[in-house]
């Protein structure tokens, strides 16, 4: 078991420093590639007015010039020990981990991410709860009452609910609950947790909602074609010949049974999550990972880019690896292995 | 012709034993609506245990064996199944009664062995966790206690080291020792009528003997009344004191173990007896396979379901292809399904069939 973890982690380990150089290579060599030079490059980081003299200055101090396994290198040294940044009138510290530094609003990225880091979390958290308990019970409930009203009803309702985009759907809920009804917090709304704990639950309740409606869609259809495939295994049929109230013989053996393949979409889908939703910040104009990619692209600022890219890439790595140690959890086979 | 079957009312005739039998199931049909047609898995199938004793049902695949261990056991899922008849577990009717008093009977009054150990047994739960939840399913007893049970029962079939083994996943025993756990399982709330389907199919043929040997063992331990299901004669010639042979979905031959082996009358049986090699006699030449294949359920044959496979079939003019033979007694409570007249019979298996096998 221990070592089948150790084995899981160096992997992962193995896959962010390869996830980490494919995202640096994307951001800083592809566009040399196609045929931007150094000083091309340090234009975006000089006034609209800069002479060639400070374009090759800023080119050079960005390290521009440098072999791109350099410039990875120095990069990825910012990530562990952090780096100064050498800005010409003052030197700017970047304390490890130095995510980068972004020269559009004189900011590091990295405490930046830490600041809007709890608001997607909290998102992410509520919603997939909520879709989870949803998800999964309909689909049980689907599975045992397959082919009837209840069944086809909640099956149309999960196609529609996967096929109605957040962005339809949130504005949607934006407009009748929170103001027309006022049942709900207006978009934009937020408070921290610490602060008001109710607060916070209220704000994010509408959010929560329309992201768990997608992913609950979704669940419904994976329990109940899983739920479908146990309820007729073997062992459930001697969960059942020795006399167990069916419930039981549901839950404990059916469901059981029908859980591997929820742990692991529920694992990617979580990581991605916390890597910012996006859409769902957006529309409900929530800061936090999803909304800063968003504006970092808009503003065509690399390093938010490329930080937020690696902080979700973190993410999604972490949630494999705590999938890949649940699997052995769920099921005793994989522990032998 | 259903009144040759409700002539099996009062006590049934049967082979072997004395007063009330403890399973006694009376004209059980099962049919199974499909979109394609009424699959009659079983129609019209009447036989009884008692305890002490062993029944052997044998026959090809969807013979309807499964099928009718499924309903003793009522197991069938509601709605997808029309049973018909009569099973009586010492005396409750488990076609006629509330699902939950069914339930309430599974595993203590009547409890089963499956075919395949690796899928019927649960892989994320361990074997003792699964013999403990039997055992508490109809004893109120602690987890502790249980567990004590289920160790004792993991001994008791054998298993070594009972007390790390409780704690071991049915992944983790050999094909052999998973049957074994699973036999401890079925018997941990000692019931009275053990069904053991295919108990030996997926094993090694080493460990086959052996596990018909434990069952063997443990029926006289407990007393209980036992149901083999095996299309291996072999395996019921070890155990059984009763045979049923059925073919598409009804008995053809019912008598003792002495009957079957010796003076079987029909001719499924001997095509039966003809396809299973035998080291008790002089091997004459290669295994006679009964040519052709089980009927379909939708659209059994005409007259006598076996007549299309069956050589002496126009011996009877066309009575084979037009009435179905009932389950007649030819003598000494053995039951024979089947147009020739016994004499006749008798004399095919003396002269033609017994020389050849």
């Amino acid at each position: 078991m221990i070592t089948y973890i150790i084995r899981r982690l160096v992997a992962a380990i193995v896959l962010l420093f390869v996830v980490s150089a494919i995202t640096f290579s994307i951001f800083y060599l592809v566009p040399r590639l196609a045929g931007a030079t150094p000083e091309s490059l340090a234009t975006r980081y000089v006034g609209r007015a800069a002479d060639v003299e400070t374009v090759e200055l800023t080119a050079e101090r960005l390290g521009f010039y440098d072999p791109i396994w350099v410039q990875y290198g120095n990069w990825a040294k910012g990530v562990v020990v952090g780096t100064t940044y050498d800005m010409g009138a003052q030197d700017v510290e970047c304390p490890a981990p130095c995510l980068g530094y972004s020269f559009i609003t004189r900011q590091a990225v990295f405490p930046e991410l830490m600041d809007r880091a709890p608001v997607t979390f909290a998102l992410a958290i509520g919603a997939s709860i909520l879709w989870l308990i949803t998800g999964v019970s309909i689909g049980v409930l689907s599975a045992l009452k397959r082919g009837s009203f209840f069944d086809r009803f909640a099956m149309i309702f999960a196609l529609a609910g996967v096929s109605m985009p957040i962005f339809w759907t949130g504005l949607m809920a934006l407009a009748f609950f929170s103001y027309k009804f006022n049942i709900t917090a207006p978009g934009g709304s937020y408070t921290p947790f610490t602060q008001n704990p109710a607060a916070w639950a209220y704000d994010l309740l509408l959010p929560w909602i329309t992201l768990s409606l997608l992913f609950s869609a979704q669940y419904a259809r994976l329990t109940r074609a899983g739920m479908l495939e146990t309820m007729n295994e073997d062992y459930v049929r001697t969960a059942r010949a020795k006399g167990l109230v069916e419930k039981r013989v549901v839950v404990k053996h059916g469901l059981r049974g029908a859980l591997t393949p929820i742990v692991t979409i529920f694992g990617l889908d979580f990581g991605l999550l916390i890597g910012g939703a996006v859409l769902t910040e957006r529309v409900f104009s929530l800061n936090g990972l999803g909304n800063y990619a968003v504006q970092g692209i808009f503003a065509n600022d690399l390093p938010k880019i490329l930080g937020v890219t690696l902080l979700a890439a973190v993410f999604v790595v972490m949630a494999n690896l705590i999938v890949d140690i649940l699997y052995a959890v769920v099921d005793p086979r994989v522990r032998t292995r | 012709m259903s009144e040759s079957t409700s002539t099996l009312r009062e006590p049934a005739p049967g082979p072997t034993g004395d007063g009330e039998p403890f399973l006694d199931v009376r004209d059980l049909r099962v049919h199974f609506p499909t979109d394609d047609g009424l699959v009659k898995s079983v129609d019209g199938l009447s036989f009884h245990v008692h305890r002490g004793k062993t029944l052997g049902i044998v026959g090809e695949s969807g013979s309807g064996k499964s099928v009718t261990s499924m309903s003793v056991m009522g197991l069938h899922k509601q709605g997808t199944a029309n049973i018909s008849g009569q099973i009586l577990v010492d005396g409750t009717d488990v076609v006629g009664s509330s699902p939950e008093i069914v339930r309430k009977m599974r595993g203590k009054r009547m409890a089963m062995i499956f075919q395949d150990p690796l899928s019927a047994m649960h892989p994320y739960y361990t074997v003792g966790n699964q013999i403990i939840e039997a055992y508490r399913i109809h004893n109120d007893v602690s987890k502790d206690r249980a567990r004590q049970h289920a160790i004792e029962m993991l001994d008791r079939v054998g298993i070594p080291e009972p007390h790390q083994r409780v704690d071991s996943y049915p992944h983790q025993y050999s094909g052999g020792r998973r049957q074994r756990a699973m036999i401890a399982m079925a018997l941990s709330c000692d019931p009275e009528l053990l069904i053991a389907d295919e108990p030996t199919t997926a094993l090694d043929v080493t460990v086959q003997a052996q596990i018909l040997d434990l069952i063997r063992d443990l029926q006289k331990e407990f007393h209980s009344a036992v149901i083999i299901i095996t299309h291996d004669l072999g395996v019921v010639a070890e155990l059984a004191d009763d045979i049923l042979v059925m073919y598409a979905g009804r008995s053809v031959e019912y008598g003792t173990a002495d009957q079957i082996f010796n003076e079987p009358e029909h001719p499924y049986t001997w095509g039966l007896l003809g396809s299973m090699p035998r080291f008790d006699r002089v091997r004459s030449e290669r295994l006679l396979p009964i040519p052709g294949s089980p009927p379909s359920l939708i659209n059994v044959p005409k007259g006598c379901a076996f007549n299309p496979r069956c050589r002496f079939a126009d011996l009877n003019g066309d009575l084979s292809t037009t009435e179905r033979p009932e389950l007649v007694d030819a003598g000494h409570n053995h039951l024979v399904a089947c147009h020739l007249p016994p004499a006749k019979r008798r004399e095919l298996w003396r002269d033609e069939i017994q020389p050849k096998l």
